[in-house]
């Protein structure tokens, strides 16, 4: 039995019921602020047929870690005269700089409504309430932040019980009542305060600082995929582990109310009441189902409940504090397991990726043995990776014949794109005199080209075209030929101009 | 009966027309629609579960939360849209305003049809602005968004004042309170009609048909 400062008419039955919705009512309350503090948009659906665990008829998810923070600060207490259920959301930034922005206050008052029907009138006002809480939720300033939270700054809540401190909050805070519920103990109050002076935060610089998830998340999660997006602070996934830590069904009394009864509005007071309010509820669903998955949030990770020390957040709150993110390191004491077996798939894959360049390599030795040189195809081995400077490396001496700078190669070359070949060989002049030169040709591979992706490299493009084939209407015949025509034409031309001396000249003056 | 009258007024852009109405009318039906009631006998019945999701305005620097429900999300945004062009096409100075009633149905006896008699009025008046350059569409877009708020914040007021309501009905007068037409959910009777005010002042009524069951007239 809950002590409570009025001695009430309410039948024990009424008693319990208005004792676990206003439990449930509180939990209820938590999770919809912290979700809405997640930074993400959220998203429930509607079922037309009731599941018997949503309670107030509203389809609210249920974070284990949250609704275990909540248990904890009421400690088997409801919110009570002087007694109040506080959730206060603060934002922390990437250099520790910590800031309260709202305290969310569930309050009790000695104001009683004795002649309220608790089963179904606190019941749908209660819902009601919830409702405008998720509508309000939306509207405080702290919303905005927390859907742009992540590189910067994270989103932070702290359950409490007790006396509201407002403090925090800095001056000239506000106040917004989201609403009230009589009910024959007293009445249920829920507001908040929020901030207003956030002119710390405008002008601000923020420095390019790694993002906090490499301070918070990381500090908690093996990331087998870094590549994968960061900025979840929410990096949620139900694991099986929850399911041993948190308990959510404590006892079998926990299921909520889903049956109402109607008595048509002409019978008489049978309930008391004498227009058809609603009576109370007559059937319970069988129990609560708290296995719900958390589609919540975030890309999914493969592989393995993410491991945690046993360290809470790296921030230096009290142990109460928890990030809007259920990455808390308490809790996930059962994931050692999983965490070597996280970091041996990492070192895996890294090993794979070590041995092949090793093997590349070799390759490239048979295959690169000199410049402008068309290998035969059947010497072409698989080459993925290219290995800067490679060619520098010692290579065979017997190949040395193959050395074009020694035994040039015939023209035409053929077609050989992997080999960047000197196609231009076969056009006047270049090569030929390069038949006995006694140096060193280094292919020239640029850095990281692959030359089974790209037909034609950047070196082999440049070498090509280097020595352009000439055009023909260069050449000594063509031209001279031409020449001559000009020449003899060059007196009707200028016979011609001058018949149209008058319009060269107006042409002129336009231009003028 | 006393029908409970609330007025809204705001200021915007043509373009945040529909999303500013879209967000009241949602919160609004948020908090006037409940889950599918399914009767049983002994006149016992069970209610559905409400879902909901976070709506991110294009125009507006807001964001609200509305009932998960593709049906009544489609009925308001076709309302909306209407008032929208007929706002656009008035040719006034592009005042107007819309409006949600919450009735219930008062089943008469032949000859007569049925009374609607309503018990709650949102009226949300709009007055469109022209903006000159991107600079005063970005402020607006703020100042908007913090107006918003603010109804938001007047709707729930009025919605925890836990006036009026009508009484939970039998399974036979449902429909008489409830719009049980939606798969999902199940608001109470509501219409929504809108008025355009032309430049001389003088309002030109347009009532649209009701958006969903309509009372049969004789």
């Amino acid at each position: 039995m809950l002590p409570y400062a009025m001695d009430t008419d309410l039948s024990s039955q009424d008693r319990k019921d208005l004792d676990k919705f206003i439990k449930f009512f509180a939990l209820k309350t938590v999770q919809v602020i912290v979700q809405a503090r997640l930074g993400e948009k959220i998203c429930t659906r509607s079922s037309s047929s009731p599941t018997g665990s949503d309670w107030f008829n509203l389809a609210i998810k249920d974070i284990p870690e949250v609704t275990h923070e909540a248990k904890k600060a009421l400690a088997g207490q409801l919110p009570a005269v002087g007694r109040s259920m506080c959730v206060e959301i603060s934002l922390k930034t990437s250099e520790g700089d910590s800031m309260e922005l709202e305290i969310w206050c569930l309050e009790m008052n000695e104001k009683c409504d004795k002649e309220i029907k608790v089963s179904y009138t606190v019941y749908n006002r209660l819902s009601l309430l919830l409702k405008s809480l998720l509508a309000i939720t939306r509207v405080t300033p702290a919303y905005r932040l927390s859907r742009k939270q992540g590189h910067e700054y994270v989103i932070l809540y702290r359950i409490y019980f007790g006396e509201v401190q407002l403090s925090g909050l800095g001056e000239g805070f506000q106040t917004v009542r989201v609403g009230t519920v009589g009910t024959p103990v007293g009445t249920i109050t829920l507001s908040c305060a929020y901030r207003i002076n956030l002119a710390f935060m405008s002008t601000r610089q923020f420095e390019r600082t790694p993002p906090i998830m490499g301070i918070i998340i990381d500090h908690f999660v093996d990331r087998p995929y870094p590549s994968s997006s960061p900025m979840h602070p929410c990096n949620y996934r139900a694991g099986e582990d929850n399911g041993a830590v948190y308990p959510s069904v404590e006892d079998s009394q926990e299921v909520c109310t889903t049956s109402f009864s109607t008595s048509p509005p002409s019978q008489p007071a049978a309930l008391g009441v004498g227009s058809a309010d609603m009576g109370y509820p007559v059937l319970f669903a069988g129990g609560l189902n708290a296995a719900h998955p958390h589609q919540l949030l975030g890309p999914g990770k493969e592989g393995g409940v993410p491991p945690v020390p046993s360290q809470p957040a790296h921030g230096t709150q009290a142990d109460q504090e928890r990030m809007c993110t259920p990455l808390d390191g308490v809790h996930y004491s059962a994931a050692t397991p999983s965490s070597s077996e996280d970091t041996e798939t990492v070192s895996n894959s890294s090993e794979g990726k070590s041995g092949s360049p090793h093997d590349l390599l070799e390759t490239i030795f048979i295959r690169k043995v000199g410049a402008f040189v068309n290998k035969p195809i059947n010497q072409v081995t698989m080459a993925n990776l290219d290995i800067p400077f490679a060619m520098f490396a010692p290579k065979n001496v017997e190949l040395e014949d193959n050395d074009p700078m020694v035994n040039p190669p015939d023209s035409p070359e053929t077609e050989s794109p992997l080999q960047g070949s000197l196609h231009s060989e076969g056009s006047s002049g270049s090569s030929t005199g390069n038949t006995h030169d006694d140096f060193v040709m280094i292919d020239f591979k640029p850095a990281f080209s692959k030359d089974d992706i790209l037909p034609m490299d950047l070196g082999t493009f440049y070498r090509e075209f280097q020595n352009p084939p000439q055009l023909s209407s260069l050449s000594i015949d063509i031209g001279a030929q031409s020449m001559a025509e000009d020449l003899d034409s060059l007196p009707e031309k200028l016979a011609v101009h001058e018949k149209n001396v008058k319009e060269f000249d107006a042409f002129v003056e336009t231009l003028q | 009966m006393n029908c409970r009258a609330e007025v809204l007024e705001v200021s915007v852009e043509g373009r945040q027309v529909e999303e500013a109405m879209l967000a009241v009318l949602h919160t609004v039906l948020l908090h006037r629609s409940t889950g599918k009631f399914h009767y049983k006998k002994e006149g016992t019945y069970s209610i559905g579960t409400v879902g909901t999701q976070d709506v991110d305005c294009d125009f507006i620097d807001f964001a609200y939360v509305r009932v998960s429900s593709e049906e009544l999300d489609r009925a308001l945004r076709k309302a909306v849209g209407e008032f929208k062009d007929a706002l656009r096409s008035s040719g006034s100075d592009g005042m107007g305003q819309i409006s949600l009633e919450f009735y219930q149905k008062k089943k008469s006896r032949w000859p007569f049809s049925d009374e609607c008699i309503p018990w709650e009025l949102w009226t949300i008046k709009v007055n469109v602005v022209n903006l000159a350059n991107e600079q005063e569409r970005q402020i607006c877009r703020e100042k908007v968004g913090e107006k918003l708020c603010e109804k938001i914040i007047n709707i729930v007021e009025v919605m925890n004042r836990h006036e009026y309501l009508p009484k939970m009905p039998t399974q036979s007068e449902v429909d008489n309170v409830f719009d049980t037409s939606l798969k999902d959910v199940q608001p109470y009777l509501y219409k929504i009609s809108y008025q355009i005010t032309d430049s001389l002042g003088t309002s030109v009524t347009t009532t649209m048909r009701r958006l969903i069951k309509d009372t049969l007239a004789l």
